[in-house]
């Protein structure tokens, strides 16, 4: 059993080691907003074609509903998930995923670790899976999921996908009752430095910004925008005028998809959403993401070769 | 004989489909072995959250052989059918048996298919039910093409003799059976072969894993219950969540705790909704003072601290989970006790359904409806709509926000917490009742009133939306609130005019929609003021075509009682008209009054009426009146269940049909000037003499609603009707007392008529 990591980071660089000596590629974070880690085309567009994949990466993600200005112990509109996933998923995935629990510091000889029904559903991404949320003392800690279907494209190999909610299974293995008391370093640092001395302040300026401030005329404005964006980027030929390739844009069109459901969640948070909008509008988003998903798989990264295409 | 163990490991599978999938095993397993041709003694199934294990005992060695023939055609047959014989049986000719049959020679082919042996029979059907196992959801993992519920991960599969066990030759998708299995995921992860069923049940045991879902069941329900009573407590019963948490663990380990002070004020569907939706914890009370004070988790591990770690984890996460709920407690108590204006407001901007306005429109018009409905049950106009309009508020309180199960309970909470009557409180929780057919049913005035007024209006509306229920399709649950009108009025023994209601609930749609639609058509031409008649003519169809909107008057009344809407500016800005969505035919009304008939006739079916019995009522007036309606049948059903029901029956069919066959004859209508003057027989004029005393009893019966009476008043008819026909001729030469004769008939129908329409009762 390895000593208990003292804080949010190094729970974070002990996953990185973890699954990087696993054979997964260790990537970043993806440079926009997203609401969960599967929104990182490293996970939506490589789910899908015949090419085998195996990355790793923490990805900040923004959920506007959930800010509660810092105060909840433990809900956060902005955090941070683990995400892992590896096609075709291999035979010993759930062992390996115990293994990382190991890793920081879960003895599971001493908890209660379970697989409990959750099948996952993105409707604004068209995917779908099944799978279990894990319990680690009746607390949910990951979510485990083989996918299925991405972008309405049936998953062939199918992507074993693990996201851990950092925050939350942090707190557990560190012994925090709130998470803005958590230490993001080692406390015996010079200069300690707790999750609350880092987002204590913009989880207050976020929540007032996307409860009451944020400006839904524009936020409208800019959903229709990216919306067209998407759909113009896509609409323009294969090949490219300038160098004579072929180059499908499925990752930029992908951006504006990304942008459209971040904008969304703004909206939905700003209250301005009425129940049967809503569906509109993740119906309008799920569009955008299967057109992404019909894009890349013409790609190369999508399995796409000029003979398959002949 | 051998006996046959096959276990699939899998990844966990969910609880809620394990009992079927081990009978599913079971089933499919043992009918694909018969229909090869195996037999067997017993077979039992067996399902963990990562096994399904099937134990046949006593199964044959081999299929018996067969031997089939099959008879061709004649020998001197044209080529092309005996070539379609020897397709069919796949033989050549020189395998073929001439015989003679009859006057001519025949081929016959003698198929004969040799037994075969067990295993090989047991790997066949093996791979067929894996390959077509109807799990309600299964998944494709790696790079395969298989499936099943989660990843399949071993296959044992043995056939088990006096002389020891074989393993199966078996392969799907590169897993080969063989004799081991797993133990539990973390006590005992490492492989163990068996050798038998015993043997492995035993095996099982030592590695920490219960076969038997009832064994761990009861290991749970039995050490819950004396963890609790050791303190005094006692755990609250709850089937469906031990089913489900005994399909969680291999190894259950029962742990309790307490919950922390701070939250016992919180109501305890509260607790118990949070702790089972969320943790699939038991509830434990305290019986001295009924509330929910502890709590049962079951792990799946045995640990060396004997479980410290893990009850403080889930307390830690209930703290968490409990905390959340305190917060909706107290933020929605703070709503509730200001005067519920913020979910008031807030229904405004939640859409009911796009063509019936926002649930707050929704609310309003049940409020409405309450007010009128309220004096026919025995409520207070005044407090039923005051209920309606506060009864679904708490669907926008955090708490049913969150627990969407504990809407109208909630509603309840805060209607008393903010100081409102008794009834109003209860109306809110009862209000949604019956939910199904075995729902209770509220008794309570102002319950009753906004139950009915909520039911009503959705039918309604929906009606007028046409968006009626089709065949298995109910998306609007409109069956299930025309069985809840149903049974409360029934229930209840209200006397209610339906049409009345409908007409009612129909009107406060039609004037939502007149502004709607005076908006979008008559905004120009408003410079006359106060003409209401303009707004209507959308809702003018087709005269000719009987198609004319039923509530014009009504619209033009309101419009001149509230002319400001013809005027005010302001309201000129509304929302998208919607011309042209609704039902405006003048049948409306009687619509949706059918459906309800449709649906009492399932209702009484149920118990016991026979459609045809009801039938024979609906046709008689005031069958909007649905308890009236359903006295007359249940009293109708009883009189023809006796002698004298059934024979007075037979002779008012015979009456009606000598009528009927004279009238069509003569082309006149015999009703009038039977006189007993004419009569020839004792029995004719004793006929006469029970019609006069029958009438004179069923006319007041009637009157006073009293089947009974009306019905045993012609239950005397039966002998005079039947001595009456034994001696007498209807359609005699003399024309005079053939003519009375029917007349006298004519009395009878009529009579008869007048209690139900017995025409309709078959038989």
């Amino acid at each position: 059993m390895a000593e208990l990591p003292l804080s949010f980071q190094e729970i974070i660089l002990r996953l990185q080691a973890y699954w990087g000596a696993r054979g997964c590629a260790i990537l970043q974070p993806y440079d926009m907003e997203v609401g969960a880690g599967t929104f990182h085309p490293a996970t939506t567009l490589r789910a899908l074609g015949s090419r085998p994949w195996a990355a790793a990466y923490v990805q900040p993600s923004r959920r506007p509903t959930d800010g509660r200005y810092g105060e909840n112990p433990n809900r956060l509109q902005h955090y941070y998930q683990y995400q892992v996933l590896i096609k075709p998923s291999p035979p010993n995935l759930q062992e390996l995923y115990l293994g990382s629990l190991e890793a920081i510091g879960i003895d599971t000889s001493l908890h209660d670790i379970r697989f409990v029904e959750d099948d996952w559903e993105s409707p604004t991404l068209g995917a779908w899976g099944l799978g279990w949320e894990v319990w680690c003392d009746g607390m949910e800690v990951s979510q485990f999921t083989y996918f299925q279907q991405v972008g309405g494209h049936d998953c062939r190999p199918v992507s074993g996908e693990l996201t851990y909610g950092l925050e939350r299974l942090a707190m557990y293995v560190l012994g925090v009752a709130h998470v803005m008391d958590m230490p993001f370093n080692d406390p015996s640092s010079p200069i300690p430095l707790t999750y609350g001395d880092i987002f204590r302040q913009t989880e207050e300026e976020y929540s007032r910004h996307n409860f009451d401030a944020a400006d839904t005329e524009r936020l409208f404005r800019h959903f229709e925008d990216a919306e067209k964006e998407c759909r113009r980027l896509l609409d323009n030929e294969d090949l490219d005028p300038r160098t004579g390739k072929r180059i499908v844009m499925a990752h930029p069109a992908y951006d504006q998809c990304i942008k459209a459901s971040h904008l969304f969640n703004l909206l939905d948070a700003r209250g301005v959403i009425s129940v049967t909008e809503r569906q509109a509008y993740i119906g309008r988003v799920r569009a955008l993401a299967k057109l992404c998903a019909d894009a890349f798989v013409r790609t190369e990264a999508g399995g796409h070769t000029e003979s398959a295409a002949a | 004989m051998a006996d046959l163990l096959i276990e699939l490991l899998s990844e966990e599978i969910p609880a809620r489909m394990q009992p079927k999938a081990a009978e599913d095993l079971r089933k499919l397993m043992t009918d694909g072995l018969v229909e090869a041709g195996l037999t067997y003694v017993h077979a039992m199934a067996f399902a963990t959250p990562r096994r399904l294990t099937l134990a046949v005992e006593g199964l044959t060695e081999e299929s018996r052989a067969v031997r089939e023939e099959r008879k061709g055609p004649r020998t001197d047959a044209p080529e092309a059918a005996i070539q379609g014989f020897l397709r069919a049986t796949g033989l050549t000719l020189d395998r073929l048996e001439k015989r003679a049959d009859k006057k001519a020679e025949v081929y016959f082919a003698v198929l004969e298919k040799p037994g075969r042996a067990a295993a090989a029979i047991v790997a066949e059907v093996l791979e067929r039910v894996i390959r077509d196992f109807p799990w309600p959801k299964s998944m494709r993992w790696g790079s395969g093409s298989l499936r099943w519920v989660r990843p399949l991960q071993g296959v044992l599969c043995l056939l088990v003799r006096e002389d020891g066990a074989e393993v199966v030759p078996f392969e799907i998708d590169g897993l080969v059976a063989t004799n081991t299995t797993r133990g539990h995921r973390f006590h005992a992860p490492q492989g163990v072969s068996v050798t038998s069923f015993e043997d492995y049940e035993q095996k099982l045991t030592r590695a920490h894993v219960v076969l038997r879902s009832d064994e761990r069941r009861d290991r749970i329900r039995h050490d819950a219950a004396t963890l609790a009573f050791a303190q005094g407590l006692e755990i609250v019963e709850d089937e469906g969540l031990l089913t489900e948490v005994a399909g969680l663990v291999e190894w259950p380990v029962t742990l309790m705790g307490r919950i922390e002070e701070q939250f016992l004020g919180l109501p305890p569907e509260v607790l118990q909704t949070s702790m089972k939706e969320h943790q699939k914890f038991f509830s434990v009370r305290n019986p001295a003072t009924g509330r929910i004070e502890g709590f049962v988790t079951v792990a799946n591990i045995e640990t060396a601290d004997h479980g410290a770690t893990i009850l403080a984890g889930n307390a830690k996460v209930l703290r968490a989970r409990l905390s959340d709920a305190r917060f909706f407690w107290e933020n929605d108590l703070r709503v509730a006790t200001s005067g519920m204006e913020e979910w008031k407001e807030r229904l405004k901007s939640v859409t009911f359904h796009n063509k019936l306005g926002s649930q707050w429109e929704r609310i309003e018009r049940i409020a409405a409806l309450a007010r009128e409905i309220a004096p026919h049950v025995g409520a207070d106009p005044d407090l039923a709509a005051e209920a309606a309009t506060v009864a679904k508020l708490d669907l926008r309180s955090s708490m049913v926000g969150e627990f969407p199960e504990l809407q109208g309970l909630m509603g309840r909470y805060y209607a008393d917490a903010a100081g409102l009557p008794a009834e109003v409180a209860a109306a809110a929780e009862e209000h949604y009742s019956p939910l199904g057919p075995n729902d209770a049913v509220p008794t309570a005035p102002v319950s009753v009133a906004v139950a009915l007024a909520d039911k009503i209006d959705t039918l309604t509306g929906f009606w007028a939306i046409d968006e009626k229920p089709t065949g298995s399709k109910d998306p609007f649950a409109l069956r299930r609130a025309a069985l809840g009108v149903i049974r409360l009025l029934l229930g209840n023994g209200l006397r209610l005019r339906l049409e009345d209601v409908i007409e009612d609930a129909y009107h406060t749609y039609a004037v939502e929609w007149a502004k709607s639609y005076r908006l979008r058509r008559h905004a120009p031409m408003f410079d006359e003021p106060g003409q209401p008649e303009v707004v209507t003519d959308f809702f003018r169809g087709d005269a000719e075509k009987g198609d004319i909107f039923q509530g014009v008057e009504f619209v033009v009344d309101w419009l001149r009682k509230n002319l400001s809407l013809l005027t005010d500016p302001a309201s000129m800005a509304s929302h998208d008209p919607i011309y042209g969505e609704f039902a405006r035919t003048g049948d409306f009304t009687a619509s949706v009054l059918e459906f309800f008939h449709d649906r009492l006739k399932v209702h009484l079916r149920d118990q016991g009426i026979r459609h045809d019995v009801i039938d024979a009522c609906l046709a008689m007036p005031g069958n909007d009146d649905l308890v009236l309606l359903v006295r007359r049948a249940e009293a109708l059903a009883a009189f023809l269940k006796t002698e004298d029901g059934e024979n007075l029956l037979q002779g008012f069919k015979r009456a009606a049909n000598l009528l009927a066959q004279a009238e069509a004859k003569d082309g006149v209508e015999y009703s009038f000037g039977a006189d007993p003057k004419w009569s020839e027989y004792d029995e004719e004029r004793a006929l006469f003499a029970a019609l006069d005393a029958a009438e004179a009893r069923i006319r007041p019966a009637m009157a006073a609603e009293d089947f009974q009476g009306a019905m045993s008043a012609l239950a005397a008819l039966r002998a005079p009707i039947d001595a009456f026909f034994t001696v007498a001729q209807i359609n005699t030469d003399n024309q005079v007392i053939r003519r009375n004769r029917l007349n006298l008939l004519s009395r009878i129908r009529r009579l008869c008529l007048e209690v139900a329409d017995l025409t309709r009762v078959e038989g």
